[in-house]
């Protein structure tokens, strides 16, 4: 079960789960690549994505979306 | 036109509790972009990462305030430069060019200084474990030989009658002075009265000439009245022996243990708040010199303090070599350099700065070493910014010990550059390669591998 789909995201990245209560904040690019997860997006196209909206290189988003959904396991989000 | 990329992040919020990171807010970080003017870049391009970096202006300006705070307030003072806390020819260089002499521990130690140029009279020969040769050498060039056990007393005796004449020495002595641990392990104790005994035991012989006394109360004192009680214990010690021994006490040596601004595991105050100035120190060991000793005397008063003046002079340059993501969320780096350079990480967490600013929040970071240990570990626990790969970090201050404790395991020990007074930047210790770790080993011929 995808749990992103549950999450109350607000446009300034303040994002709320109703499941825990807990509360979170998100920078622009995550709050860019929450979005896309709620999507039901795959990893290579919100790369694609990151890369054409922001000024990053494939490697460094990439590496970057790993490590935040790595971030976003542990507070058990995904 | 594309928005500018910031790495993603986020972050749990919480109420109610404590911010338990004290100094550093979500956004606080700090950066340094060189070391006296010296851009970090330019020392990394030149020298490579890590790189431990001395301020030469830094070590002297330190010695300067440290030994002004002394001598301002008593006539007769003499600082011992404690070899053990960074024995780098360039700093000792440094401080003998500043009018400090040496303090050695140890055999290796006699020689690095006399092959510095130091002549006998000028060491102060401390430490347990002083070898036949090392005590016969010393005694024949006239160090100051601050005695440690009854068998040393044996041994300075049997000299004594080999070389045909007395020997100047020194008891070291242990004491209560109110702070805990109580270092007990070195010299005689004076509350049991072994020191009393140990003086007796000298006087008897005949052969020995006792003209100092020695203490060392313990390691990053924050107490300055626990050297005020020092001073008095030993000036009140020394009156006793000179009166019923007839031996002149002619200095006392208060050992060193005075605190730099770096900050103990477990302690919430950032230095600043928690480490006392110097002068504080020096203020109670003059006041207890004043008011026990008698009119007109003024023993010479020898400090051997090390941390409290190279700590600060001393920086390490790493670089970010990867991250990952640890399952409990937290981000841990992995750096060029760990605990087998910077072996002071064990006590103390280091001021730690950013070669450039970096965007984003911070959040609960980990700063690992390159070793293949679990135990190699800058920090467990620091706010940090998402940093990139190739970021360097600069922690500090890794003047004292890190330089003689470090270890060579796995990785070769790196360049080690003084940035001096007028921004010249000198190799004072050359990264190790191959053949310096290989020199001394011998591989029997039926063993080698054709």
């Amino acid at each position: 079960m995808n749990r992103i789909k549950q999450l109350a995201i607000n446009e300034e990245g303040f994002v709320f789960d109703p499941l825990t209560g807990d509360s979170f904040t998100v920078n622009q690019t995550g709050l860019f690549i929450l979005q896309k997860l709620k999507e039901g997006k795959e990893t290579e196209q919100i790369v694609k994505e990151l890369t054409e909206e922001f000024e990053v290189s494939q490697e460094e988003a990439e590496r970057d979306l790993i490590d935040f959904v790595e971030k976003l396991r542990s507070y058990r989000l995904l | 036109m594309k928005k500018i990329y910031q790495k993603p992040v986020i972050t749990k919020l919480q109420t109610g509790f404590m911010n338990k990171f004290g100094s550093s807010p979500l956004y606080a970080r700090k950066v340094r972009t060189d070391i006296d003017g010296v851009p970090i870049s330019e020392l990394v391009e030149k020298f490579g990462s890590p790189l431990f970096v001395i301020s030469e202006k830094q070590l002297r300006e330190k010695y300067r305030q440290i030994y002004s705070a002394f001598t301002n307030r008593y006539p007769n003072v003499q600082f011992g430069w404690s070899y053990k806390t960074n024995y780098l020819k360039a700093v000792c260089a440094v401080l003998h060019q500043e009018g400090a002499i040496a303090e050695v521990v140890s055999e290796f130690e006699y020689e690095k200084a006399r092959n510095m140029g130091i002549e006998g009279k000028d060491i102060i020969f401390n430490g347990p474990h002083k070898t036949i040769n090392a005590l016969k050498r010393a005694a024949l060039e006239g160090a100051k030989i601050h005695i440690d056990h009854f068998d040393e007393i044996t041994d300075l005796e049997h000299i004594a009658d080999e070389i045909g004449k007395q020997i100047k020495v020194a008891i070291r002595i242990n004491m209560d002075t109110g702070i805990h641990p109580q270092w007990d392990r070195f010299g005689f104790n004076l509350e049991t009265g072994q020191a009393l005994d140990a003086v007796k035991r000298i006087a008897s012989g005949g052969k020995l000439v006792l003209n100092g006394l020695h203490c060392h109360i313990g390691t990053f004192i924050l107490e300055p009245e626990a050297y005020g009680k020092e001073v008095e214990k030993m000036v009140k010690f020394a009156y006793e022996i000179e009166d019923n021994f007839g031996f002149k006490i002619e200095y006392l040596d208060i050992g060193g243990g005075f605190p730099s601004k770096n900050r103990l595991k477990g302690t919430y105050l950032p230095p600043d708040v928690a480490v006392p100035p110097v002068e504080e120190f020096a203020e109670k060991i003059t006041d207890s010199l004043y008011s026990n000793l008698r009119p007109g005397d003024f023993p010479k008063l020898i400090l051997e303090t090390g941390r409290a003046i190279v700590d600060e002079a001393g920086y390490l340059i790493t670089t970010v070599f990867a991250s990952k993501r640890l399952p409990d969320g937290r981000k841990a780096y992995i750096a060029d350099a760990g605990v087998n350079l910077l072996f002071t990480a064990f006590w103390y967490k280091f001021n730690i700065e950013i070669d450039r600013e970096v965007q984003g929040s911070n959040e609960p970071s980990v700063i690992y070493g390159p070793l293949c240990m679990n135990i190699d570990i800058i920090d467990e626990g620091t706010m940090l910014p998402p940093l990139k790969r190739g970021t360097r970090l600069i922690f500090s201050p890794v003047g004292a010990y890190n330089n003689t404790q470090w270890m060579q395991f796995i990785e070769y020990r790196p360049n080690v550059v003084m940035v001096m007074e007028d921004q010249t930047v000198e190799i004072i210790r050359e990264k190790e390669d191959l053949s310096d770790i290989e020199r001394r080993e011998r591989l029997p011929d039926r063993l080698k591998i054709k």
